[in-house]
């Protein structure tokens, strides 16, 4: 037996031998996996960079496994897709790990990030490794902005209009930028194929090879070791340190680091795998035909934050915001380095950029919450599916009664909610008599203002007395209603209270 | 590993090795280098003038739908009978993109607002909101447009009501055809891209009706000086 163990041990070493003559690759592959690192770089939070990459894999395999059923065809691609849902087994489940591995990886990809940032990794020596990871982030957006368009429905339709609507406000070239980016002059099948290329071909390219630059470069450099406060990077000295730290205390990268992202990825894989699964994939909601008007549209999760801005930007703003900001903020983050390459690396002696990503954390957070449930946008059913509660009814003169049905009829709860539903564009009414008096009410409606447009053109007047009667019985019994705070001057021994507007008493 | 050490030896070319024989073989090395250094170079140079022969051509192609002229864009379409557009009311019109093509599906559909002011006088809106594009819809009660997105909202005349469109609704340009109405479509109206259109001479539409010369002389166009803003095509 032993001879026979031995034989195939010959074998194995001369096939091996035959190979790496000829390839010369395994040797050197092997050193470089090997590779002494710090061993306080040995951590759960070094994991995020290799997760990225791993769901990348999974992204590109899941990619080119969709292509065999898409069709990137306005005429097609919603049934095809339906088709991938419905009909193709587990069609649904190549869907939905595709569109929840997308998600992961933006998030990845952003705590990936965060953490560089934190612990002071882009400085020097390590300057362009941060430099090529911002284009990746870049690239992972636009693969997600380009992959919502590939869900060929009306989120992505109305999404590619309010794209072209940006661009269409750049100074001079606008309308040029517009038809580029649509492939003509409207929204069609050539904007669909430009989109597809882009989302099949150019940009996961130019990502390969963007994350193949990266990874080069963190083997150029090493692993970066933890930061320690004080511990000061220079450019002088620190590769001298770098080196000496790894000599004393260096690690086999494979396996004594490695552990830490393999389990890290197997339990992402496996999150990944989860949602796909108990959550399915994302769309296609309704058919791109811009003739069903019935839609609100939304972005997906990564771009809340975008559309939340949008519905608060003045107009006076807008454009030098959406057109400036986003230049100065990539700016900002491409010369960061270059800055801020020396100094201490450690969180807690850089206040100002705990503070930033903090800020930032924040902003971004509020943004994506209030996208989820857009309180700007009128629920444009409310006039008809929310009804006025009965106690607000009860005990109501006939005019006051058919106030709320104004209310109603004018679509006024579409912007503003009564008992917690309805719009929240506008202010809620259930406290609106205590808050104002009957006259700054009915200049408000009649002339709009702030917010609100004016209805003088569409209540008559008799609607609007009827109005006013049903709104001055929105407060609450403990609170009196509003009053003109000038009146006791102008009329004395006149207030407010003399006006028509019995309050009844609530059941 | 050794066996890889196959690289042909450079040959000696002098099997004499004197000292003239090396500084002239030197000399003649150098020469030569300095000529395929040259004619690398010029290799280059060719490269980059065939590169750029190459290259023009590729933009063009690529910058293909930025360059076609605004003039080539858009024609004027019938919406339908003017009939079914009663006075007073403001209704959803639906209509092919002239500037659809085969593969556009769906897409190819767009739609409008139709205000029927008068018996003769009629206001179009693009569905598309000034704001960023979204679908508005018209809510007859409260004579408002109202637009999902952000909330923009807009008067039955189209005039900006509040939220944070800059501007008023989108309007086409209109004729009348004796009972029929035309729009003049192109561009997916955007801030920029919905006032470059010219629209093309009416007379075109002439002959793909049944109407005589003289009905299409008494073409009557509404919104000629409609409120759009006046921005031409940048040059
Ligand atoms: S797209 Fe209509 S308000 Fe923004």
């Amino acid at each position: 037996m032993a001879s026979l163990k031995d034989r195939a041990r010959t074998a194995g070493s001369r096939l091996y031998d035959w190979v790496e003559l000829r390839l010369g690759l395994i040797k050197p592959l092997t050193e470089t996996a090997t590779h002494p690192t710090p061993e306080n770089s040995a951590s759960w939070l070094y994991v995020f960079g290799s997760a990225a990459t791993v769901l990348l894999v999974l992204q590109i395999v899941t990619g080119i496994l969709l292509a065999l059923a898409y069709s990137p065809s306005a005429n097609e691609a919603w049934n095809s897709l339906a088709q991938l849902n419905h009909v193709i087994p587990l069609g649904w489940y190549l869907r939905a790990l595709h569109g929840w591995g997308s998600d992961f990886m933006i998030a990845i990809v952003l705590l990936h990030m965060v953490q560089v940032f934190l612990f002071g990794s882009y400085k020097f020596p390590r300057e362009m490794t941060w430099i090529v990871g911002v284009g990746l982030l870049l690239l992972t957006l636009g693969m997600a902005f380009t992959g919502q368009v590939m869900r060929f429905d009306q989120d992505a339709y109305w999404g590619l209009g309010i794209g072209a609507s940006i661009s269409s406000h750049v100074p001079i070239v606008g309308p040029y930028l517009v038809h580029m980016l649509l492939g003509g002059p409207i929204i069609g099948g050539a904007t669909l194929a430009r989109f597809f290329t882009l989302h099949v071909f150019v940009i996961p390219g130019i990502l390969l090879g963007g994350v193949g630059l990266h990874v080069w470069m963190v083997l150029r450099h090493g692993v970066s070791d933890w930061p320690m406060p004080g511990r000061i990077v220079s450019r002088s000295t620190y590769q001298q340190q770098y080196h000496e730290l790894t000599a004393s205390t260096g690690i086999p990268f494979v396996p004594d680091a490695a552990w830490k992202d393999g389990v890290f990825a197997a339990a992402l894989l496996l999150a990944v795998m989860a949602c796909a699964f108990f959550f399915g994939p994302f769309g296609p909601g309704g058919m791109p035909d811009p003739t069903i008007i019935q839609t609100a549209p939304k972005p997906d999760f990564a771009f809340l934050w975008i559309y939340a801005l949008l519905a608060f930007l003045p107009p006076s703003i807008e454009t030098p915001v959406l057109l400036v900001a986003p230049v100065i903020g990539i700016a900002g983050l491409l010369v960061l380095p270059l800055f801020a390459g020396e100094g201490e690396r450690h969180w807690s002696r850089r206040p100002v950029a705990v503070l930033l990503v903090s800020v930032i954390a924040v902003t971004l957070g509020i943004f994506t919450h209030l996208g989820t449930y857009t309180p700007w946008s009128p629920v444009m059913s409310a006039w008809t599916s929310a009804p006025i509660p009965a106690r607000l009814l009860a005990n109501r003169t006939p005019l006051q009664r058919q106030g709320a049905l104004v209310l109603q009829d004018k679509q006024c709860r579409n912007c503003h909610a009564i008992a917690g539903s309805g719009g929240q564009r506008g202010p809620a009414l259930d406290m609106i008599a205590s808050r104002m008096t009957e006259d700054q009410i009915i200049r408000q409606v009649l002339q709009g203002g702030g917010n609100m447009p004016a209805y003088g053109n569409a209540l008559s007047p008799s609607e609007t007395k009827a109005l006013m009667q049903f709104l001055m019985t929105l407060r609450s019994e403990d609170l009196p209603p509003a009053i003109d705070s000038s009146t006791k001057l102008t009329h004395p021994g006149e207030s407010q209270t003399a006006h028509p507007t019995p309050t009844p008493k609530n059941p | 590993m050794s066996e890889d050490q196959t690289n042909p030896t450079p040959p000696s070319h002098h099997a004499t090795h004197g000292e003239i024989a090396l500084a002239a073989n030197a000399a003649a090395k150098a020469a030569a280098h300095t000529r395929r250094a040259f004619l690398f170079k010029l290799s280059l140079a060719m490269n980059a003038a065939v590169g750029a022969v190459l290259a023009v051509p590729l933009v063009g192609y690529l910058l293909g739908p930025a360059m076609k002229k605004p003039s080539e864009t858009g024609a004027w379409i019938p919406l339908g009978k003017l009939s079914d557009f009663p006075v007073g009311e403001t209704r959803l019109a639906e209509f092919r993109s002239p500037e659809a093509r085969f593969n556009d599906g769906d897409t190819a559909k767009a739609a409008c607002w139709v205000r029927r002011i008068s018996e003769d006088k009629l206001q179009v809106f693009a569905i598309n909101c000034a704001h960023l594009g979204c679908p508005v819809r018209w809510f007859a009660q409260s004579k408002l447009f109202l637009c999902p997105c952000h909330g923009g909202a807009y008067y039955e005349d189209g005039r900006r009501a509040s939220g944070p469109p800059e501007r008023g609704l989108f309007e086409y340009r209109t004729a009348l055809v004796g009972d029929s109405l035309l729009i003049h479509s192109g561009d997916m109206p955007t801030f920029t891209t919905e006032a470059v259109n010219k629209p093309k001479p009416l007379i075109q539409i002439a002959p793909a009706s049944s109407t005589d010369e003289a009905q299409a002389a008494s073409l009557s166009t509404n919104g000629a000086t409609s409120p759009m803003r006046s921005n031409e095509w940048p040059a």
